[in-house]
């Protein structure tokens, strides 16, 4: 059993009023709030150990390029990587897939097959037609089912010996779907495909292991795990990692240069150019101990009894459409109600202290496959409780009542 | 005819009676659903301003020196502040328009709306509906 009142009392923030309320945070989806071992870490990196990692001589680069180095074995032991190494810390989930899918403009050509799907955020739609454009390959996409799942014969149907790349969300950002990863993964490489996951959503919700999911790439945001801004992981195996050219070329990332030829270093540092986001690497080690020491299952049962409780309340209310009713569901809702904006509805609720996402949530796709602007998404966390779920069904039933 | 700044001075005075923003809220709301129909055939993906969430349709037309605006959201709550800046705007002269300083919105206490969220099209239909005013002033 969680103690709740426990965990929340480590989240300052919560404390806060906003409009003169108490806080209703249900915006975890985009980014969750941070406990107080966080924030002391990235404060007292600046007071206490600030200097630049691997390259100095003296007392404090050593110190700093100690703690950093922590976070990667933290992080290796997190998602079960075999190697240190094969942790790539990026700018975010974004900047993983970017690095991956730029790599790919080389490593591709005209003729050759990159699987997505109709489920995918931005993030993990645009690096590969810019990664088409360039290198000539084409996209596929794997449509969704009307519950929010993805059709997987069709992705039966798509895969062939053209498929190089399939690049698909653990979990679905606008809809909470749950994707079969491990299926998706076992059959691409049947037919020698790599894969990468955007985990984003999915790095505090699923516990993870890397060398039992067998994916090439899975990428994740310290951000949407209680860490802080500016850092995200790429893994990728080793062998694969080799393999891929430099992303950004600077600092760090080099063995020897001259201006005849550079070699580059070796894994991670071939892809970690320039002075990383220090303090914010440092302090990520703070999150997944935090959300190790509670259990990513002990999280996530917690997780689903409160979507469980959030999915029967709300349907109560007279109008509401939920989009995304997969089997297999994170901790997401994502709804309309007949006749009215999700903008209005965030805008209302808001004045009541709730906050909630609404709009297309950066997946227009989905949205355009359901034929909607967008909608509210409700996104939980495990330090929401039950009676927040309560304040948030009044307000949108106070937002309907002054909207209808 | 009121000049623009006389019909701001109004709009503030309106505004300064609500207690709470329950009741302004409400009031934009009524705004909203009292604002006059645009024309269907100038609901076009031309006259759109895209916001992230919420859409605007803007239509200008330039009869007798003045500029009449229409417009209309998909959100109601946009659609209300939409029908506050056409009556401060609408009907007026282009230089007057193209000089507007429209500093009633500060002072109803809707500058959050029209922050640089990308969440309505707002700030972006001020813009237009003076890239207008400046068009019929040449």
């Amino acid at each position: 059993m969680l103690d709740i009142n426990k965990i929340r009392s480590q989240f300052p923030i919560l404390n806060r009023k906003v409009n003169g309320k108490d806080l209703v945070y249900f915006d975890n989806g985009a980014t969750t709030q941070k406990p107080q071992s966080v924030i002391d870490a990235e404060a007292n990196y600046y007071t206490d150990e600030n200097s630049n990692v691997h390259r100095g001589v003296h007392f404090l680069s050593g110190l700093a390029t100690d703690k950093f180095e922590e976070t990667r074995d933290a992080v290796q032991d997190f998602i079960g990587a075999k190697h240190k190494h094969e942790i790539i810390f990026t700018k975010g989930t974004t900047d993983a897939i970017n690095l991956v899918a730029n790599a790919y403009r080389i490593l591709l050509s005209k003729g050759d097959e990159i699987i997505i799907s109709e489920l995918e955020h931005h993030s993990n739609i645009v690096p590969w037609q810019m990664c088409c454009e360039i290198s000539g390959a084409s996209l596929k996409v794997i449509p969704l089912l009307d519950n929010g799942e993805l059709d997987m014969n069709e992705f039966n149907n798509l895969l062939s010996e053209s498929t190089k790349v399939v690049a698909v969300s653990h979990i679905s950002n606008a809809l909470g779907t749950i994707s079969p990863i491990e299926e998706i993964i076992s059959k691409a490489h049947k037919i020698g495909a790599k894969v990468l996951i955007d985990g984003a959503q999915a790095a505090s919700h699923i516990a993870l292991d890397m060398q039992k999911l067998n994916a090439d790439f899975y990428c994740f945001s310290a951000h949407k795990m209680f860490g802080p801004t500016g850092v995200g992981v790429l893994y990728g195996k080793e062998e694969i990692l080799n393999k891929l050219p430099p992303y950004q070329g600077g600092g760090e990332m080099i063995k020897e240069v001259s201006f005849e030829k550079t070699t580059y270093a070796c894994l991670p540092h071939k892809f970690e150019a320039g002075t990383p986001n220090i303090s914010g690497v440092i302090a990520f080690k703070q999150a997944i101990d935090f959300i190790t020491e509670l259990g990513v299952a002990t999280i996530a049962k917690y997780e689903d009894e409160l979507l469980q409780y959030a999915t029967t309340e709300i349907l109560k209310i007279e109008g509401v459409k939920i989009y995304g009713t997969a089997k297999n569901k994170s901790g997401i809702i994502s709804f309309n109600i007949d006749g009215l904006h999700p903008y209005d509805i965030g805008m209302i609720i808001d004045k009541m202290g709730v906050a909630i996402r609404t709009g297309h949530h950066c997946a227009q796709p989905i949205m355009d496959r359901f034929s909607i602007p967008g909608t509210a998404r409700i996104s939980l966390s495990v330090y929401n409780t039950k009676a927040e779920v309560d304040v948030c069904m009044n307000a949108i039933k106070k937002a309907k009542l002054m909207l209808s | 005819m009121n000049t623009i700044q006389e019909i701001q001075t109004e709009i503030i005075e309106d505004f300064a009676m609500f207690d709470d923003w329950m009741q302004k809220y409400e009031y934009l709301i009524d705004l909203g659903k009292e604002l006059s129909p645009i024309e269907e055939q100038y609901k076009t993906e031309d006259n759109l301003i895209k916001g992230c969430q919420s859409r605007v349709w803007l239509h200008a037309e330039h009869t007798k020196g003045k500029i009449i605006y229409t417009a209309d959201s998909d959100a109601i709550m946009t659609k209300g502040i939409v029908a506050v800046l056409i009556n401060v705007l609408s009907g007026q002269s282009p230089s007057e328009i193209a000089n507007a300083k429209l500093d009633f919105i500060n002072k109803i206490g809707l500058k959050e709306q029209l922050s640089p969220t990308r969440a309505n099209g707002l700030v972006s239909m001020i813009k237009q509906m003076k890239i207008y005013a400046l068009a019929f002033n040449n």
